[in-house]
């Protein structure tokens, strides 16, 4: 195909819009992939990539086991050779795996399926699989085979079930979006971080947390405190336990946001805390005009001598070294996220490698390190000794690019961002949204502050922007984004319109308030019924367009239309605000234009005084309460 | 429809000989104190708990002397204050309090999720988990939570259920859904909950105005216990159900099927058939003025009166307490016979105002109107 008809598929697939055949078929991602054909790849279909994000060596050492987030896999390869020997085919999305204490079974977190596949590492086959809920993202046994610690990415908790049956016994309160479960070294805790900022009062600092359980009484015992961190993703220790690494995002969301300037949007840091530090410090991976977009996977070498850290964005290791970096920690005393000068004295070098790099992986002897490049379908080898890339493996699957594959691409790298500072993947977490607040466009200090929303099923939601500015994705995705935002080098055409397809394609998440076969408690269906009611409990008919129906009607629950629910602050410039979609609007809080709504309640019992938002101040809170279970399930 | 039922039970309860009607164990009235110490005898006193108290206030780190209620959490000792939430552990005292993230300064209720070792403590601005030191509040504003006055709280599974000035409320912890109890479905006639008693096969509420409510896990079904005499300050058949219908406290212990039941006007104890009512002119309980009962087995419970800290041992009676009249530490006992004898001790609960009740180990502690008061049992 030449480059002329590439780019006439791609422009032609969004000139057509929603009945572009391509787009239908990319709108099923991410069900268990169509294996289509090589020549397909160039259109929205979806190709059968693996997207390595995990890996494990089984306990005698000999096999490497990958986890393969869209193909639904585990891989399983020689671990001297790279040589695939074998696939074994797990739920949606899986998200963290781990190996049982005997290594005798690897256990997978199915993310969209709620599910987790058991695995018999000996037989190389799915012997079990458990049903669980809320977005299960990774898992852990402890050493004594007491406990299966399961992190819930929706409910922000972590459930312990029983590691014979998989039966769930209780739930202990995690961070908002709980992801990522780290042992210590002796096994006695366990390290859970999420992905979402904790709720905080309106336009404050976001807090995170690291949650700390101890194993044998199954309790959290302590809670550490990430001051300013939006969202947190690994955790690792030395081997000796007296240094823990957390890699977060650092937001400067409480400023304006105009442009990008030095670290304008985040800084990329690391939180280290344990015996070595005392208190908690964070310090940041970023130097001026270079950054380390989205730490994710950390590894320290048994030494203790190098910290090796994934970023996303820039697509690259970064080294540190960490004789270095205490020393620098301890003669500075305090926190250094926004002194982008600090890392000079401990980062020592910065590896690229391949597209979205994820989980990282130290070699058994302590030599080598390898990198999953999630949307490159490889995995580096890189030289602890000398912080070299070794080599770059392969993995199995479709060599071309897909527009998907492509969109995605550039939705989660930072190279087209000023100084290459941030991705599109910074707000939207895994292409969801970052529960933050804003200070957007040149507009002035502290106007029109605005909750950043969900980008699930976007598609034929638009306009886009709280302001309903922009009339389609390419509009938001292109110049406002290559205005505001990067500051540099505006997309291609192909580049943008790839970009747009990937935005197009996202599916929901599935909800899990809704029954199966779209049937309703009795306390949803009466909630359904104030949604859709007319006469308000006074008989008084409620005006149309202001009937919860009216502005959340059709499958996303938007009309598409600007409407002033009375929610105009001092700071905003205008009360007409586009309907948001209600897609899953149980998880995406906070509320209303400025975020300043925490829960779905609030919108009602806090900032709905004249009934503007919808006729609801002659509901009792019962009534309230079925109403939200209603919405919920939307 | 209640003012004539009030006045017609009146109205019988004056043309009735009370003492002709009542069995002779409900005739004793006054404690016999007087007649056991004139006559010079020596009684043997029935052997019940003693303690040494050791009593803590502001003067030792407690956040506030007004301590609404106490839980024993393992080695620490959670104190519901009017000024915070005490947490009392290797000898010091933490203080949580709004600034933490505490629904509100006052806090009434306090509960212990056993499985996750999370506190739950009702104030009266909310509802508070207190999870590894985060401490996350609920509201009437910002949740499904019915008011946020918060009277009582009580942890049943993956259930945490709350008695609230308006109605009780549930919060499923899988699901985060709310569920809202009160005159509109249940046979709830007032909506002030006062205390809520959960296990996996019940869940008693005690409602001020309203008797005690009954929720039956399995069955998805309500029931309903009322004072037969109405709401009269009177009674009539003394054992024919519950005393009063101002409860103030329940405590249901599922292993023994009985629920021990505490009003302003008496105490009941239920065994599924039979009430049991306990009133100061009748029994070793030193006022029927009853902020709180806390049930140990089907015969055994402690009582916190306005009066005095009383446990009851299925025949015998002890109360604690400075002397009414002194304010000097003062034990005693009251045995099956209505003899009441002092106890020598040298220390007391820090004041007769008894508001909360917890247990660690054979130790009890006590919050009380001033201070907070450990029990460290006396072999």
């Amino acid at each position: 195909m030449t480059a002329f008809c590439r780019f006439a598929v791609r422009i032609g697939s969004l000139a057509a819009g929603t009945a572009v055949a391509c787009l239908l078929a990319a709108y099923n991602w991410p069900g268990r992939p169509a294996h289509a054909s090589a020549a397909s790849g160039l259109s929205g279909e979806r190709l059968d990539y693996a997207s390595p994000v995990e890996m494990l060596y089984s306990a005698d050492g000999t096999r490497l086991f990958v986890l393969c987030q869209q193909s639904a896999e585990v891989r399983v390869l020689d671990a001297s050779t790279f040589k695939e020997t074998k696939r074994i085919e797990v739920g949606r999305v899986p998200r963290g795996f781990s190996l049982s204490p005997r290594g005798d079974r690897l256990y997978v977190a199915n993310s969209w399926d709620d599910t987790i596949s058991v695995i018999d590492t000996r037989a190389l086959q799915v012997i079990n699989t458990w049903p669980v809920q809320a977005e299960p993202s990774s898992i852990v046994e402890d050493r004594e085979g007491k406990h299966l610690f399961v992190a819930n990415r929706i409910s922000n908790d972590v459930a312990i079930l029983d590691p014979r049956t998989g039966v769930e016994e209780k739930r202990l309160a995690a961070g908002r979006g709980a992801s990522y479960i780290t042992p210590s070294p002796d096994g006695s805790k366990l390290y859970i971080t999420h992905v979402y900022p904790n709720p905080t009062p309106h336009r404050t600092a976001p807090q995170s947390e690291i949650t700390v359980v101890d194993t044998q009484r199954a309790v959290v015992i302590d809670r550490i405190a990430l001051t300013s961190v939006a969202h947190g993703f690994h955790v690792s220790f030395s081997a000796d336990g007296r240094l823990g690494v957390v890699a977060g995002l650092h937001p400067r969301n409480l400023v304006p946001l105009a442009h990008l300037d030095h670290a304008g949007a985040f800084t990329d840091t690391l939180t280290l805390f344990g015996k070595d530090l005392g208190a908690p410090v964070e310090i940041p991976l970023d130097e001026l005009e270079r950054y380390a977009v989205r730490p994710f996977g950390i590894a320290i070498t048994p030494d203790k001598s190098r910290i090796f850290v994934t970023c996303g964005g820039s697509e690259e290791v970064t080294v540190i070294d960490v004789q270095r970096l205490l020393r620098y920690v301890h003669s500075h005393p305090g926190s250094h996220a926004q002194d982008l000068a600090a890392s000079a004295n401990y980062v020592i070098n910065r590896v690229p490698v391949g597209h979205d790099p994820r989980g990282v992986l130290m070699s058994r002897d302590g030599t080598r390190l390898l990198i999953a490049n999630r949307l490159d379908d490889t995995i580096s080898v890189i030289s602890v000794r000398t912080s070299k890339l070794i080599s770059t493996i392969p993995l199995e699957g479709p060599k071309q690019l897909s527009v998907l594959r492509e969109g995605e691409q550039t939705f989660y790298t930072a190279r087209y961002s000023f100084q290459g500072q941030i991705g599109c993947a910074n707000c939207h977490i895994d292409s969801t949204f970052d529960g933050l607040q804003w200070d957007l466009e040149p507009d002035g200090f502290g106007r029109d502050i605005v909750d950043n929303r969900p980008i699930e099923a976007i598609k034929d939601t638009e306009p886009f922007k709280w302001n309903g500015g922009n009339p389609d994705i390419p509009t938001e995705c292109g110049p406002r984004t290559e205005k505001y935002f990067w500051r540099a080098e505006n997309y291609d055409g192909l580049t943008l319109t790839d970009l747009a397809v990937y935005v197009r394609s996202l599916p929901p998440r599935p909800n899990r308030w809704r029954l199966p076969g779209g049937e309703m408690t009795t306390v949803q269906e009466r909630g359904r019924v104030l949604f859709n009611r007319g006469v308000d409990k006074f008989h008084n008919p409620i005006p149309e367009a202001n009937r919860c129906s009216y502005c959340h009607s059709g499958p996303k629950g938007t009309n598409q239309k600007p409407f002033d629910v009375g929610t105009k602050k001092s700071t905003d410039d205008s009360g007409l605000l586009d309907t948001p979609q209600l897609t899953n609007v149980a998880i995406t809080g906070p509320y209303l234009h400025d975020g300043s709504a925490n829960t779905l309640e609030q919108i009602w019992t806090i900032f709905n005084p004249e009934d503007k938002h919808g006729r609801t101040n002659d509901l009792t809170k019962d009534e309230l309460n079925d109403l939200i279970e209603y919405l919920r399930t939307r | 429809m209640k003012a004539l039922r009030t006045i017609a039970t009146v109205a019988l309860i004056s043309a009735l000989s009370t003492a002709a009607l009542l069995p002779a164990q409900l005739r004793s009235t006054a404690p016999k104190l007087h007649k056991a110490a004139a006559a010079n005898v020596k009684v043997q006193l029935p052997n019940l708990p003693r303690f040494r108290f050791e009593n803590f206030t502001t003067a030792n780190g407690l956040p506030d002397d007004h301590v609404f209620n106490v839980l024993v959490d393992g080695n620490r000792i959670w104190a519901a204050t009017e000024n915070g939430l005490g947490m009392f552990e290797n000898g010091k005292w933490k203080t949580y309090n709004t600034q933490d993230g505490l629904a509100h300064r006052a806090v009434l209720s306090l509960a212990l999720d056993k499985r996750t070792g999370d506190v739950w403590a009702g104030t009266m601005g909310g509802l508070s988990r207190i999870s590894g030191g985060r401490i996350d509040s609920f509201t009437q504003l910002n949740s499904g939570l019915s008011n946020d006055v918060v009277y009582g709280v009580s942890v049943e599974g993956e259930h945490v259920w709350v008695a609230t000035a308006a109605g009780a409320s549930m919060l499923d912890l899988h699901t985060n859904q709310w569920s809202l109890f009160n005159e509109r479905n249940t046979p709830m006639f007032e909506i002030w909950v006062y205390g809520v008693s959960a296990t996996p096969s019940k869940v008693y509420f005690a409602v001020w105005g309203s008797g005690i409510l009954e929720y039956d896990q399995q069955k998805k079904t309500w029931d309903k216990y009322d004072d037969p005499d109405g709401e009269t300050e009177m009674v009539l058949f003394k054992d024919q159900g519950l005393i009063h219908e101002i409860t103030t406290s329940v405590s249901y212990l599922e292993k023994d099927k009985i629920l021990w039941a505490a009003t302003y006007f008496g105490d009941s104890h239920y065994d599924g058939r039979r009430w049991h009512n306990f009133l100061t002119k009748d029994s070793g309980l030193p006022s029927n003025f009853t902020n709180v009962v806390k049930g140990v087995d089907a015969n055994r419970a402690w009582f916190g009166t306005d009066k005095g800290l009383a446990y009851y041992d299925g025949v015998n009676w002890a109360v604690y307490r400075p002397s009414l009249a002194t304010g000097k530490p003062e034990m005693t006992i009251r045995d099956k016979n209505g003899n009441v004898a002092p106890v020598e001790v040298a220390t007391a609960p820090a004041h007769n105002y008894i508001l909360g009740i917890d247990f660690q180990g054979s130790d009890i502690w006590v919050a009380t109107a001033k201070g907070l008061s450990h029990g460290i049992h006396q072999p």
